[in-house]
């Protein structure tokens, strides 16, 4: 079976379909979307229906830190995000609060977990950002392969068989295989708003057959979205980053 | 774990288990065949044992992962992986004759024979480094050649994939290799410099050439770590007929600092195949080892600071070009000749490390015997070597990065490419011939080059100067 998975949209359209567009081409069997479907991006009504969409077809899809705020859960955040929350709020229709009400903290296929932050306390929404945060999510699962989100920027981790953990940054296009006698854990780049330097959309393919990750990449209008950003009343850093992916 | 008895005649998953061809530590090595497929294949089997080294393991996986992405001539053929969860194997094409070990019995060898196995050996490690790949084990046990001559690399089980995770990188705090050939950084732990290879082939070589390894076999981390300060014996004092230019390249290949060696072993070799090209630093002269403060100073410093950082971004090759430029002295414009100039000054000034081959192909009569003579008596190759300098002379590019060449051939565009193949040569610089007429008679030099070049071709041409 052969998994699309994305992650951390953030209510950018464009590249949320061109992601889809190219997961469509790479024959995926399945998606699951690691959350933050919202937040931060001019269309949260749409980007939540679509989604929802997905989801009744056998998608599956996590809480996200910035959906939780979104309906309502106390959130510590940025005055940036928090500003994006608050213009996010008013705009989403019943059904779309209720969807992302209802979503997941976690949730396991085969041998694999997924989860939007570090899986040793997903509430808690801590950045799996380095090998020791690494570490303390894979030492708390059982599951083979963790995938998860929230960063926005892609990388590999593995568990050895002493207990060290090794980082891995994937090259685009390149097939990783990761050896079933080890634990992996996944950091999925975002489709909607990428910090790894590079605008376009970031998402990845996980063979189950074959246990080979890869990373992919698709560009879209990133300009246009930052343009929409703008005038949709957001913070200018919000467009900015698009363009810059930083 | 099912374990399928590994004895000969036994079929796993489809390979018929021939004969056992060899035992070490580490794998054993069968003979396999399977139906329909006349090849005969090799099978690596690791020896997995209950409290085994678990860098066997991990190495094996290793080479796993790297083998099924390695292609070309240089490396043997992968065919199959075997799932560790049953029985881990890994079959590939077996290559016939010896690997270069049995060759330590006939050391020291001619330096000139040394250059060809060394200048071999680097076409083999570029063309692994072009894969994103470092072997990081490179020695005579290692090295296989083809009937056709190429060398061929074998046991990727300690190397460094650029795209890949490397499991070996955090798991071992002792330093992966073998002792007489591991590079300084590689000894303190450092597996993704590609440059640990060029010093590998400096071992190499020195010892070949000397009888003698350039550190010894120390079998201690303290012993390793001496190559750190304590420079090798200068192979000419231990064998006087070894010529300068030799000792230059070996002892270039041999620098504890990783950015004094070659940048890449394509330009290791192109030095290898041009003995009198290699620009003579104080190495080729040196006799004897440093001096005992030099080296007390040395030993005394962090050993961190006498060996270069980790390279932020894995280099590519592509960062270290050979450049060749094509000139034709008897058919160039001021202007046309002023424009290639600049054309590669601004190549040489993006990449610091690039080197310049200036060609010139000196055309052989098709029928009749060639003179290399000319009616004054003066040697045309020599003189054509003059002209090239002096074409080049303008550009005023640092010594030692650039070297001339006088080709002979009957076709120049075939010559070219032949050049470029034989010396990996990234990027080919020539102008296109000014006269049409000329061109439409005698064809394009140019097209033919940059139709058939395996590299990247530039046409310099100056714009209004057709006729």
């Amino acid at each position: 079976m052969r998994l699309g998975i994305i992650s951390d949209v953030h209510a950018n359209a464009p590249a949320l379909e061109a992601s889809l567009a190219a997961l469509a081409g790479l024959k995926v069997d399945r998606l699951v979307i690691l959350g933050d479907v919202v937040g931060y991006g001019p269309d949260p009504e749409p980007v939540t229906q679509r989604i929802a969409g997905l989801v009744t077809q056998g998608a599956i899809c996590l809480m996200g830190n910035h959906d939780a705020a979104a309906v309502g859960a106390k959130a510590s955040m940025n005055d940036g995000a928090a500003a994006a929350i608050a213009w996010t709020k008013p705009r989403l229709s019943e059904s779309s609060r209720g969807f992302l009400s209802g979503l997941p903290m976690t949730a396991m296929l085969e041998d694999m977990l997924f989860v939007h932050a570090d899986a040793s306390n997903p509430a808690d929404w801590i950045y799996v950002l380095d090998a020791a945060t690494a570490m303390q999510s894979l030492l708390a699962v059982k599951a083979r392969v963790t995938f998860v989100g929230h960063v926005h920027r892609p990388q590999v981790y593995c568990l050895t068989a002493t207990a060290k953990v090794i980082a891995h940054t994937p090259t685009t296009n390149t097939a990783v295989p990761l050896s079933p006698q080890r634990q992996w854990l996944a950091v999925a780049g975002a489709v909607g708003q990428p910090r790894d330097g590079n605008p376009a959309a970031s998402f990845l393919t996980y063979d189950t057959g074959s246990r080979e990750l890869t990373f992919h990449r698709a560009t879209y209008d990133y300009e246009a979205t930052a343009q929409r950003v703008r005038d949709a009343g957001l913070p200018e850093r919000l467009a900015e980053r698009l363009i810059s992916g930083t | 774990m099912a374990k399928t008895r590994l004895e000969t005649g036994a079929v796993l998953d489809g390979f018929t288990i021939g004969e056992l061809i060899h035992r070490g530590g580490m794998a054993s090595l069968w003979e396999v065949t399977r139906e329909g497929d006349p090849t005969s294949c090799l099978m690596k089997i690791p020896v997995l044992q209950e409290g085994e080294d678990p860098a066997a393991i991990v190495s094996f996986e290793m080479e796993q992962m790297i083998m099924p992405r390695l292609k070309g001539p240089h490396v043997p053929r992968h065919i199959a992986n075997g799932d560790f969860a049953v029985q881990p194997y890994i079959v590939m094409e077996r290559l016939t004759g010896e690997t270069l070990l049995p060759q330590i019995d006939h050391v020291p060898m001619p330096a000139e024979k040394v250059a060809a196995i060394g200048a071999g050996l680097a076409d083999a490690v570029e063309a692994l480094h072009r894969q994103g790949v470092i072997h990081l084990d490179i020695k005579p046990s290692n090295i296989m050649f083809r009937p056709t001559g190429e060398t061929v690399l074998i046991d990727y089980g300690l190397a460094h994939h650029r795209d890949l995770p490397d499991l070996l990188q955090e798991e071992f705090r002792v330093p992966y290799g073998t002792a007489p050939y591991m590079a300084p950084e590689q000894v303190m732990g450092i597996r993704s410099d590609p440059r640990s290879d060029i010093f590998a082939i400096g071992c190499l070589m020195y010892f070949f050439a000397t009888g003698v390894r350039p550190f010894g076999d120390p079998q201690k981390f303290k012993g390793l770590k001496k190559r750190l300060w304590r420079d090798p014996v200068p192979p000419r004092k231990l064998r006087p007929d070894i010529p300068p230019w030799f000792q230059e390249i070996v002892l270039r290949c041999l620098e504890v600092k990783a950015g004094r060696r070659y940048p890449t072993p394509a330009q290791l070799a192109h030095d290898l195949r041009n003995p009198t090209q290699v620009q003579l630093t104080a190495r080729a002269g040196k006799l004897e080892k440093d001096g005992f403060f030099a080296v007390l100073k040395r030993k005394g410093e962090p050993h961190r600071t006498l060996i270069d950082k980790p390279l932020e971004r894995e280099a590519e090759a592509s960062d270290a070009p050979i450049v060749a430029a094509a000139v034709n002295l008897d058919d160039m414009t001021p202007e046309l000749a002023g424009k290639i100039r600049r054309t590669l000054q601004r190549i040489l000034e993006r990449s610091p490390e690039a080197r310049l081959a200036v060609l010139n192909v000196l055309k052989l009569n098709r029928i009749a015997m060639d003179q290399s003579l000319d009616d004054e008596g003066n040697n045309k190759h020599v003189a054509r070597l003059v002209g090239l300098k002096d074409w080049t002379r303008p550009m005023k590019v640092a010594q030692g990065r650039v070297t001339y060449h006088v080709l002979e051939a009957i076709d120049p565009a075939d010559k070219i490419l032949d050049y470029a193949r034989v010396n990996n040569v990234d990027h080919i610089v020539m102008g296109a011939r000014a006269n049409s007429t000329m061109r439409r008679i005698l064809g394009s030099v140019s097209g033919k080059v940059a139709m058939e070049a395996p590299c990247t071709v530039t046409v310099v041409r100056v714009r209004g100067a057709e006729e």
